[in-house]
């Protein structure tokens, strides 16, 4: 298990290392110079040489990508090109929003997902599980951004539930931050728990039908038993990497909801970044948003071993 | 044919031909503003209302169909069009570097969800259309490329494949004779999955700006002009949002239709 | 009294009728075996008394167990039935065990699920239980997984699983189909040792004749789901009744007549050959072990001859195969055809020279291409394929050899039977006119009668085509009958060589005498008229 866990945790790093090879040099194959943008195409070619050496644009590639990733790596970001303050705390403020709403989404949209999935499986064929399959189709269709306005609409200006937007913030206490991140999640994870309730579902009807099930059966298990104690440790296997990969569809997801409730999140940050080209900061967000990808498919392989003992003793 | 298939490919359909139409007809100009005639209700002129600028809802509907499914079929395109190549490349060479350069590669695209692709893209190139079709395409090659690779991985144990070994046909001959037409069921039948999921990213990337611009039309930028009216015109969103939902259900709807259509196991039990 | 007595079942599946009236009966103490060709619905009937049909299937009749008709239960009576007074074992043992939990706690569920005893208890009782099956505690903990079992260690798990709360009956559904012979002949003997200890009921389903004939107190031959004959073995087998039942053991022992061998020159020549395959990386920078499958194999086919190659699973004989195909390469030696080296770049000239017949009669076509297309594959080595009217005659008159018609070439493999499709193949193997053909297992997923057939087929075609057979296969019966010499492989080596009749007649090496005394014979029967 320990030998399974290292291997992954290689591999997580040499993940970040090429990802983080990849961003650095598509920015670096970007057009225009970031200097003599920031100062206007009027600036003195001396200042704009100045602040090239300041900002550090002056260096090798090789050198500006260690130094990048050793700034990375010790929390330091670099300096915004446009603001001119530390990267790292503006990402600090805006990840606390977009982090838990991810996290908050997920957590809805699994909550909503294994019950829905694993009831129209028990029910396979019958009314409730049309109902169920035909409510996924529906949801599986709708943008999240758009749900995100009806739901505004619905619930912070008809029925003044919620407010319709802005974020209250951590220091105001938990419930308060957390009610106002709710329209936001539920917006995020509805359509996304739709896509896991079928992947349950049908991971389900996959195990349903193994021999394992029938020994179950045969053992004198109900088909209630047999579903519970047997097919749903088998089933996690397919789901578990959907919820992977939703993470990272959360994450980008997050980004876009924030548009709509004027959260001030990574996405309103990188947003504003691009059209002042502020490429230090685009660099940055996208490194700190792959990272988040990548660890939760560490933390979804190290489950897998978890959940599947053949993982384990397979070194 | 099943009642998802008929009902889904009706709905892709007239979502299709309304973007054909679109180039010789639509009822108004989608782009002439008519400001007294501004955020009318849907009527018996503008069928659909007209938005804040009083251009008609209708005409931008439809030709805003031909953005989305322009920029996600080019973007299927680009993923089947790199992905099943080197899904079958990976497959055929099972267990050399290669498949492994490949696999890891895919595995590293996936770490890049779209929209981040999107993000890095306009930073460097600004936003648009063609943009927004690179990193959608981008995006479905590791999802063409890996499913790909695993059906053909389970065929190339089969016996089928051994005796044309035997027969001296190479690994390419193999992969276009026997692999590919085994596995074009599963690719048409994930290419609508994706091509509707092609439909839901360009309208995101639209909404937040990075996709196409104006003048061109689309759903994603209707929905983003609406939202400060939504309290008063929520026909501004709920047109364009049912657009979308109707087009994503129709395809995904055929999806599921022609892979119970297509699947021989299925069809001998019926 | 009987302990089971189906009488008058009936089943069917939409419109399709499974089985039509069938009757038997299994005391306390008695081994019942039934038996059939695929489709005759014996495994059908084995579902039938554990309820567990499919829900579309409607059945009718009676099913007793003592006092129980097992038909008129609701789906929580037969819960509580089933593990505790009906077990069951599997044909699949690789399968039948859910990889994510461990053997004990699932040997365990049967005792628990039915609130037997205590869990402590329960536990006690689930180790003894191991250990009576043959899984000792030192090597089989509770806790081991099915995934580090193998396939024989497998099924004494699910016997162990099915005998749990000792039931009155226990149902084995093809019980050793999946396993080697060895490992039969030992899960056979635990079977019939258990019902002996408990004074169970077996209702043993097995297509082997062999096995019924070994094993069975009692005999039911099934066919298109009806009992065509049954009796105890001893009067069975002495005196068949039934035309079918009499076909079908003539079909089990069938001798193939072979045209005598041309004089000794050789066609095939392994020498000292060695394949390895590196095993999964268990370290990230270490390089990968090797598994040497083949190791320094040697030895000589003749022209006109049929050679066997017969071993166990993972012995290497299919690594073996794959090699002499050129479809693998070679670590180590060489393997010469008609005196060129084979490499996985040959020529198409030696390509041309061999062909294959595989095992699985739907896994070896295309489903897409019509017969015409399949057959004419291996044209693809020709440097000058025959063309229009010249390959339409080739493909007639290939398909008339193996007993197929001319206008078969338009069909497509799904419209053909198993054994039909195994004739399809073997004209893909004649199409070039080679000299030696390879059957891998080609008749082992065949019926027996079908099986029989496909025998005369290639004993008549290596008169007629002067070809030579390498024979591969795990099926001891089949390679006595076909061939001329033998070689008997174990763990990656030839253990020993010779003629045929003399290997199982008199084997020398310890692994073949193993094998043959392992191996289930049917006793010698006068088929009288048959």
């Amino acid at each position: 298990m320990l030998r399974y866990a290292l291997k992954r945790g290689l591999s997580l790093l040499l993940s970040l290392a090429v990802a983080s090879l990849v961003i650095f040099f598509v920015i670096e194959v970007a057009p225009g110079d970031p200097a003599s943008f920031m100062l206007g195409i009027n600036a003195e070619p001396d200042t704009v040489a100045a602040l090239r050496a300041e900002l550090g644009l002056d260096q090798s590639k090789a050198q500006r990508y260690l130094a990048w990733i050793g700034g990375m790596v010790t929390g330091d970001f670099g300096m915004s090109y446009t603001y001119r303050t530390p990267v790292a705390g503006m990402i600090a403020d805006r990840m606390w929003v977009s982090l838990p709403l991810a996290l908050y989404a997920l957590a809805l949209s699994t909550l909503i997902a294994f019950p829905a999935g694993i009831y129209a499986a028990a029910r396979r064929g019958k009314a409730g599980d049309m109902a169920v399959m035909g409510a996924t189709q529906l949801g599986v269709a709708v943008p999240n951004f758009w749900f995100a306005m009806i739901l505004v609409l619905i619930f912070a200006i008809n029925l003044r539930w919620f407010g319709a937007g802005g974020f209250a913030g951590w220091d105001k206490g938990f419930g308060t931050a957390i009610h106002s991140l709710t329209l936001p999640a539920i917006a995020l994870a509805l359509p996304q728990a739709a896509i896991l309730a079928r992947v349950m579902r049908s991971a389900l009807l996959d195990i349903l039908g193994e021999d394992f099930m029938r020994t179950a059966r045969a053992k004198g298990l109900t088909r209630r038993q047999a579903l519970w104690r047997h097919g749903l440790r088998n089933a996690m296997i397919p789901v578990l990497t959907i919820i992977g990969l939703q993470f990272s569809f959360l994450l980008a997801g997050a980004i876009i909801i924030e548009q709509v409730f004027f959260l001030p999140g990574l996405g309103r940050l990188v947003f504003q970044a691009i059209s002042s080209r502020d490429l230090i900061v685009v660099e940055s967000v996208v490194m700190i948003l792959v990272f988040a990808v990548i660890s939760v498919n560490f933390l979804v392989d190290l489950t897998y071993a978890l959940v599947d003992p053949r993982l384990r003793s397979r070194t | 044919m099943s009642r998802n298939l008929l009902l889904g490919t009706v709905l892709s359909s007239l979502v299709v031909l309304a973007a054909l139409v679109s180039f010789f007809w639509t009822p108004f100009d989608h782009t002439a503003m008519d400001i007294p005639a501004k955020l009318q209700r849907p009527n018996g002129l503008h069928w659909l209302g007209t938005d804040h600028f009083g251009r008609d809802i209708f005409s931008m509907i439809m030709v805003g169909a031909r953005t989305s499914i322009a920029v996600a079929l080019v973007a299927v395109g680009i993923g089947m069009g790199i992905g099943i190549p080197l899904g079958l490349t990976a497959a055929a060479q099972q267990g050399s570097w290669l498949d492994e350069v490949i696999m890891r590669a895919n595995d590293l695209v996936f770490a890049f969800p779209s929209l981040v692709i999107a993000i890095l893209i306009t930073a460097i190139f600004g936003a648009g259309a063609v943009n927004a079709i690179i990193a959608i395409g981008i995006f479905n090659i590791p999802v063409f490329a890996r499913i790909t690779r695993g059906a053909a991985l389970s065929l190339w144990a089969r016996e089928f494949i051994l005796a044309a070994r035997v027969s001296g046909k190479g690994a390419a001959r193999i992969s276009a004779e026997h692999i590919l037409p085994n596995v074009a069921n599963l690719l048409i039948v994930q290419g609508t999955i994706q091509f509707s999921l092609g439909i839901l990213a360009e309208a995101g990337l639209s909404y937040v700006g990075l996709g196409a611009q104006p003048p061109t039309p689309s759903w994603g930028r209707m929905l983003a002009d609406a939202q400060t009216m939504v309290s008063f015109a929520p026909h501004l969103a709920l047109i364009p949002g049912s657009a979308i939902i109707l087009t994503v259900l129709g395809l995904n709807l055929m999806g599921d239709g022609l892979r119970d259509w297509l699947d021989p196991k299925l069809r001998v039990s019926r | 009294m009987s302990l089971l007595q189906i009488s008058n079942l009936s089943l069917r599946i939409g419109s399709h009728a499974i089985l039509k009236a069938v009757s038997l009966a299994v005391a306390p103490g008695e081994i019942v075996a039934v038996t059939g060709e695929s489709g005759s619905g014996k495994s059908m009937t084995a579902f039938s008394v554990m309820g567990l049909l499919p829900e579309t299937a409607m059945a009718s009749g009676k099913i007793m167990l003592e006092s129980t008709d097992l038909l008129t239960q609701n789906e929580a009576q037969m819960c509580t039935l089933r593990g505790a007074s009906i077990g069951m074992v599997f044909q699949e043992p690789m399968t039948a065990l859910n990889p994510v939990k461990t053997i004990g706690d699932q040997v365990m569920e049967t005792i628990l699920i039915h609130k037997a005893m205590p869990a402590d208890q329960a536990r006690t009782r689930t180790r003894s239980l191991l250990d009576r099956v043959g899984l000792s505690a030192d090597r089989f903990p509770l806790s081991r997984y099915p995934h580090e079992l193998s396939g024989g260690q497998r099924q004494r798990v699910v016997i162990a699983m099915a005998i749990a709360l000792r039931p009155k009956l226990l149902i084995a559904d093809e019980p050793t189909t999946a396993l080697d012979v060895t490992t039969q002949a030992q899960i056979l003997d635990l079977l019939r040792d258990l019902v002996h200890e408990f004074d169970m009921g077996l209702l043993i389903i097995t297509h082997d004749l062999a096995v019924v004939a070994n094993l069975a107190d009692r005999i039911v031959v099934m066919r298109h789901g009806e009992v065509v004959e049954t009796g105890s073995t001893q009067v069975l087998l002495r005196d068949m009744q039934h035309p079918y039942t009499k076909m079908l053991f003539a079909a089990s022992s069938h001798q193939v007549t072979l045209p005598e061998p041309p004089a000794p020159q050789p066609l095939l020549e392994v020498r000292g050959a060695i394949r390895d395959y590196p095993l999964p990386r268990e370290t990230l920078f270490a390089k990968p072990k090797q598994f040497r499958a083949v190791k320094d194999v040697s030895f000589t086919l003749y022209r006109g001859e049929r050679l066997g190659l017969v071993g166990e699973s993972g012995c290497g004989k299919s690594t073996l195969t794959r090699a002499i195909l050129g479809l693998e390469p070679l670590q180590g030696g060489e393997i010469l055809l008609d005196g060129t080296p084979i490499t996985t770049t040959q020529n198409s000239e030696i390509r041309r020279k061999m062909q294959v017949v595989f095992q699985d009669p739907f896994g070896s076509f295309n489903p897409r291409h019509r017969v015409d297309k399949l057959i004419t594959e291996p044209f693809h080595i020709l440097s000058d394929p025959p063309q229009g009217s010249a390959r339409s005659d080739l493909i007639t008159e290939t398909l008339r050899a193996v007993g197929l018609q001319p206008e078969d070439a338009q069909k497509y493999i799904h419209q053909f039977s198993g054994g039909q499709r195994q004739r399809i193949a073997i004209a893909r193997a004649l199409i070039t006119r080679p000299e030696l053909i390879l059957f891998d297992e080609a008749v082992s997923a065949l019926d027996v009668s079908v099986r029989a057939q496909i025998l005369d087929l290639l004993a008549e075609l290596c008169e007629a085509y002067a070809l030579s057979y390498l024979f591969i296969s795990h099926d001891l019966s089949v390679v006595r009958t076909i061939t001329d010499r033998c070689l008997v492989m174990q763990k990656g080596e030839i253990v020993e060589a010779g003629a045929t009749e003399a290997i199982f007649s008199s084997p020398q090496h310890p692994y073949t005498q193993a094998l043959i005394a392992a191996a289930p014979v049917l006793p010698e029967i006068d088929l009288g008229a048959a």
